[in-house]
């Protein structure tokens, strides 16, 4: 009897835990989720390089991080940067941004303020004109979420 | 609302032939992400500002579409390369569609 009771309760507990589990997995966008999103939109495997992301190591209030994201080219008619994707591992949704540059751009350097619900990752990913890919992903701290909270 | 939603530019006014000049906007906006709750509960319905089209001289420079997840009052700075004299023009448009447009112009000396 003692441990039939035991079993139903560690049955319970673990019952609990994976619904716990599952309510966290659709309130808050996964790792997985988040490469999804960038490979639905950029086809292909990306290599490390080229990309610079610039933001704060801590984040105190995360309703306004500043971000800027770099790109390594010349932007020219021959070799520009054709897309860049911008997503984020720990909020609701896993896109934050999508820019599609010209050679008219100049330089593939944007700067914007984001919102971060929790501690995460951002990874952007870049296209060029050619079709290849380039990553870089960096993780930023937050104190206080930024998601109506 | 709408009343209250006005975009603000910073673009330099001159520019040597060629050069590429950073160009800084805003757009007062409340970027309602659609997970917020009222004070009853409910939640609020989403309602952001999802793109920025750039062009000079109308040619396109820059189209970026934004998530939620880009904060309240979107501030977005990016560079356009000038090759000559002319106008660069913004228009930023919300999910329902309501769209706001800005422009400066540009002198090549």
């Amino acid at each position: 009897m003692v441990s039939r009771l035991t079993r139903r309760t560690a049955l319970m507990a673990s019952l609990a835990a994976i619904a716990g589990a599952l309510v966290a997995r659709n309130a808050f966008a996964t790792a997985d989720q988040a490469k999804e999103w960038l490979g639905g939109l950029a086809k292909g495997t990306p290599k490390d390089g080229k990309v610079a992301l610039k933001a704060p190591e801590i984040a105190e209030n995360g309703n306004a991080v500043p971000l800027t994201v770099s790109v390594e080219s010349e932007m020219s008619d021959k070799s520009y940067v054709k897309a860049l994707y911008i997503a984020a591992d720990g909020n609701p949704n896993p896109g934050v941004a999508i820019y599609e540059f010209t050679p008219l751009s100049g330089k593939a350097e944007v700067q914007m303020r984001i919102r971060l619900a929790q501690t995460q990752k951002l990874v952007a990913v870049a296209e060029m004109n050619d079709g290849t890919l380039y990553t870089a992903s960096r993780e930023v701290k937050v104190t206080i979420g930024g998601c109506g909270g | 609302m709408s009343d209250d939603i006005k975009p603000r530019l910073r673009v330099p006014t001159t520019a040597k032939k060629g050069e590429v000049v950073e160009v800084k906007t805003l757009i007062t906006h409340p970027m309602e992400t659609g997970q917020r709750k009222d004070s009853d509960g409910k939640l609020v319905p989403r309602l952001i500002v999802s793109s920025l089209a750039v062009t000079y001289n109308d040619k396109p420079v820059l189209n970026v579409t934004l998530e939620p997840a880009i904060a309240a009052n979107p501030y977005l700075s990016f560079f356009v390369k000038v090759e000559e004299s002319g106008t660069l023009k913004f228009k930023w448009t919300d999910d329902n569609k309501q769209s706001w447009t800005a422009e400066s112009k540009i002198e090549v000396a």
